[in-house]
């Protein structure tokens, strides 16, 4: 029944070059859209389950001291309220992604403003609303707690840190040499469907409609919440409203929906307000970040320098892997990475898009424009005399890296031979500029399943726990099956985000596709040799194509085939050695012309491009989505997203979309994308890489980078707000 | 509180707390959640639907507020299998990924279009007496109340352009 594979070994036999269907990489539309675009598509909060009940979050004033209920027998009296609910399993934050355990669960002691600490449960979201504001949270006995990264206890994590060759030296004998200080503030993922659980129990079993990105994870998180076995639990994610991170681990609300269901005996919706989802979900946290670059005359790179400090809430074992991507990026013998994290107590720090090369490598790719500007060499030629030969660490081969071909291809798909010497090309009040980063997005492949089952009519069916959180997961595992069975697209239907289906890695680390995909491959190639063992032929020499399989000169239907059979198969795919023998990563460029207004300071982005690598593109429409994605969140992060924290108490001073300032439409120029053909064997025996967050590692950087070019001032605090522009002009 | 208005072409009796906004009202009380709810605070346009033609964020208006009204939810635009033009180009130029912000959009868009046909001026327009293209920049501009966190807006540009070229 299961067909197992492990990673051991590159897959040189490339098999989706040779199949006859031509769905592979196509930009095909998705199928789930036609329900998206007319309302039809169900996210979590949108099951009108009979005698629904409505829970509202109410939350912590502060970040010390004893959680008291002061009214709590007013507001449980209060119109249309059923529970008051102060539960010691409530949690205190989200899981982080792939914890599959509970993270800290304490609703008796405050620990950051907006904490979670009682659930008011009401017959109508209205009373809910109501009650919950009336209920006074009192905290006793709280002291001072450190809220400020800068001046908060450190705790060094020596693991992720090195130190090679003799950096001090390098820097010294360098003939150019860079040593700059950039700060990077907190992020919010701000997807737009808030965060919202609908649960319900049958006796025993919980069924839990969620809005999560890695529902086998989940599942073990909510049982280890509420101490039952998970196999009393079921989670429901068929449509997830953006995740961007904030949804891989569980939280929150779904533990308090299930603990009110059970209590009230009905079931319970609880969604997060959107002040909610800004101080209670994960935020990416703020870095301060050291990069030293020492460079010979040429510009070649003799060391490599990045301390960074980020934080967390006391317990959380995260870090912002902000060195992820610098370990091999550029060339360099002599190099010290370190990471420092300080204990603060402000919301949880966890994933964002892109953790780690989101803020690591954009500032990485300032500190080499301020190189390229020091030794007088195109910003392009930099990188280019930079691209390592081996890993510069390790010294193992790169799997496949595209890296020059998209600095070159990019660049010329740009313009970038035009790009104006610093601060001199003006239109009226406005300053032009280009600038350009390196994109690079470490790779991994993770455990996943999934069931394919070819049906005696020749459709087929993929069912895995796998979700698609507009990451295109519905177009590509179709397309996959569709290839490897000779089916057209419309005869293949995907189940996902039901955890009774085969569990799979979840969507997260851009891992998903790859991941899910090579399960869905391994289970239709088992289909395929028990349909060539039927027919007495070698699998290699089936060709299957619009339902029928062609073999030997002769042609049969499926359907024929199967003589009213069915084959179910289960692909099971588990990394192996090749994700150690070979430094596995994805890269790209990325190139900005920005217009700086010479009076506000105001930076607008007039033209965007982005050439990537990422292995084979399994679906050209929803992989250059993603990429466009990935890339307007860099405008965001380059010029307007910053989580303001309160100096006094560390709470979230614009926690809603007015304020904390995501892309707008008028923000965002036409954007364009080239995805580069390639292949990595290493990779999966798709040839394919992960995709979904390469467009945000060092986006931001080429922005910022375009602002020196127009204008000469070098903003070292992002974002680069017109009020830090305008104080250079 | 009574309150009689007209939904999707049908006439609805609705008895709700005054407390009910708009949004809630169909999402909760009529099973249209096809309306999404971004924010409740009139930030990101989740919510849009059309009443008596134009559009409005629907979370920051009372039902009680639409006694007579003629209110359109995205469901009263199209449906799988008869899409309208605008859902359609949707679709094709994959101007959404998640799809939570799509309704709204498309609600938007679909009013929009008409705004651009009377005439109406926007922050944009160079020529306040002169009819307004439809121009990538107006579109941006006028489509700005609607937040994409997945940030398909050069494919959902795109996907207005395509829509205004089959319905012109
Ligand atoms: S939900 Fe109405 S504008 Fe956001
Ligand atoms: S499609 Fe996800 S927010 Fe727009």
């Amino acid at each position: 029944m299961t067909e197992q594979f492990k990673m051991d070994a590159p897959a040189t036999d490339r098999r989706l070059d040779g199949m006859a269907q031509g769905l592979v990489g196509a930009p095909l539309d998705r199928p789930e859209g036609p329900l998206k675009v007319s309302g039809t598509a169900t996210y979590a909060d949108e099951y009108r389950l009979e005698n629904l009940a409505h829970g509202m979050l109410v939350r912590a004033p502060g970040n010390s001291g004893r959680v008291r209920l002061a009214n709590r027998d007013a507001v449980a009296a209060m119109p249309g309220v059923l529970a008051v609910i102060h539960d010691p399993r409530l949690l205190r934050n989200p899981a982080q992604g792939t914890a599959n355990k509970a993270p800290v669960q304490d609703a008796n002691e405050a620990h950051y403003l907006g904490q979670p600490v009682a659930l008011v449960v009401a017959e109508s979201f209205e009373h809910a609303r109501h009650a919950a504001h009336a209920l006074k949270i009192e905290l006793e006995g709280g002291t001072p707690r450190p809220v400020d990264p800068e001046t908060a206890a450190i705790e060094p994590q020596s693991s992720k840190g090195l130190d090679q060759g003799d950096l001090d030296r390098a820097m010294t004998e360098a003939v150019h040499a860079v040593d700059v200080t950039y700060r990077t503030p907190s992020h919010s993922s701000a997807p737009m469907e808030p965060h919202a659980s609908i649960a319900q129990w049958d006796g025993e079993n919980l069924t839990l409609r969620g809005s999560y990105q890695m529902l086998k994870y989940n599942r073990n998180e909510l049982a280890d919440a509420l101490g039952i076995h998970p196999d009393r639990v079921r989670i429901l994610a068929p449509y997830v409203g953006g995740g961007f991170g904030s949804k891989l681990g569980l939280a929150p609300e779904a533990v308090a929906a299930a603990i009110a269901a059970k209590e009230t005996g009905r079931p319970v919706s609880v969604a997060l307000t959107r002040p909610q989802v800004f101080e209670t979900t994960m935020r990416r946290s703020e870095t301060r970040q050291r990069i030293r670059l020492a460079a010979d005359a040429e510009g070649r790179l003799a060391g490599i320098g990045q301390a960074a400090l980020v934080s967390n809430l006391p317990g959380e074992v995260f870090a912002e892997p902000v060195l992820q991507a610098t370990h091999f990026l550029y060339a360099g013998e002599n190099r010290r990475l370190s990471l420092d994290l300080a204990r603060v107590h402000r919301l949880c720090a966890g994933s964002v898009r892109a953790p780690g090369e989101a803020v690591g490598i954009t500032v990485l790719e300032c500190a080499m424009d301020e190189l390229a500007e020091a030794a007088g060499i195109d910003p392009v030629e930099l990188r280019r005399r930079n691209i390592p030969e081996k890993d510069p660490e390790s010294g193992k081969e790169f799997s496949s890296r595209r890296f020059r071909e998209a600095l070159d291809s990019g660049a010329e798909a740009f313009g970038w031979s035009d790009r104006p010497a610093t601060r001199s090309r003006r239109e009226g009040e406005w300053w032009i500029g280009y600038g350009m980063a390196s994109a690079a997005r470490v790779n991994v492949l993770m455990e996943s399943r999934a069931r394919v089952t070819l049906a005696p009519d020749g459709s087929a069916k993929v069912e895995t726990d796998m979700t698609d959180i507009g990451t295109g997961t519905y177009a590509i595992l179709g397309q996959i099956a569709g290839e490897m069975l000779g089916l057209p697209r419309d005869r293949v239907e995907v189940v996902l985000g039901d955890t009774d289906l085969p569990p799979a890695s979840g969507s997260g680390g851009s891992w998903g596709a790859a991941s899910s995909g090579t399960s869905v491959y391994v289970a239709c190639q088992a289909i395929r040799a028990q349909l060539a063992e039927r027919l007495g032929v070698a699998e290699t020499e089936l060709t299957l194509k619009d339902g029928q399989a062609v073999f030997d000169n002769r042609t049969e239907t499926l359907a024929e085939i199967l003589k009213g059979d069915e084959i179910a198969k289960e692909g099971h795919v588990l990394p192996g050695d090749t994700s150690k023998a070979v430094r596995q990563a994805t890269f790209g460029a990325y190139f900005v012309e920005v217009a700086v207004n010479g009076v506000t300071g105001e930076t607008r982005v007039r033209r965007m491009h982005g050439s990537f690598a990422a292995g084979r593109i399994l679906n050209a429409k929803t992989a250059r989505s993603q990429c466009l994605g990935g890339m307007i969140f860099g405008i965001g992060m380059a010029l307007t997203e910053e989580l303001a924290f309160d100096d006094r108490d560390g709470h979230v001073a614009n926690h809603n979309l007015a304020e904390y300032h995501i892309p707008v439409n008028a923000d965002v120029p036409q954007i364009t994308v080239e995805l580069l053909e390639e292949r990595d064997d290493w990779a999966s025996p798709l040839q394919a890489k992960g995709i979904g967050e390469l467009g945000i590692c060092g986006a931001a950087g080429a922005i910022v980078n375009a602002i020196h070019n127009a204008t000469g001032v070098r903003v070292r605090d992002f974002p680069a707000t017109l009020d830090k522009v305008i104080a250079g002009l | 509180m009574q309150t009689s208005l007209t939904i999707n072409g049908e006439t609805r009796q609705l008895d709700l707390d005054p407390r009910t906004s708009l949004l809630d009202a169909l999402r909760h009380h009529l099973g249209l959640t096809g309306s999404k709810k971004g924010c409740d605070h009139g930030q990101c346009g989740a919510c849009t639907v059309l009443i008596n033609g134009r559009r409005v964020n629907a979370c920051l208006s009372l039902l009680c507020m639409h006694e007579g009204d003629e209110v359109v939810p995205i469901e009263g635009l199209g449906q799988p299998g008869a899409l309208s033009p605008m859902q359609q180009a949707f679709v094709e130029k994959d101007g959404y990924q998640c799809g939570y912000c799509t309704p709204g959009q498309i609600c938007s868009a679909t009013a929009m279009l008409e705004e651009i046909a009377q005439g109406w001026p926007s922050h944009v327009t160079a020529d306040l007496e002169a009819r307004p293209e439809l121009t990538t920049e107006e579109i941006s501009e006028r489509m700005s109340g609607n937040l994409c966190r997945c940030s398909a807006y050069p494919n959902i540009v795109d996907a207005i352009r395509k829509a205004a070229g089959e319905t012109a």
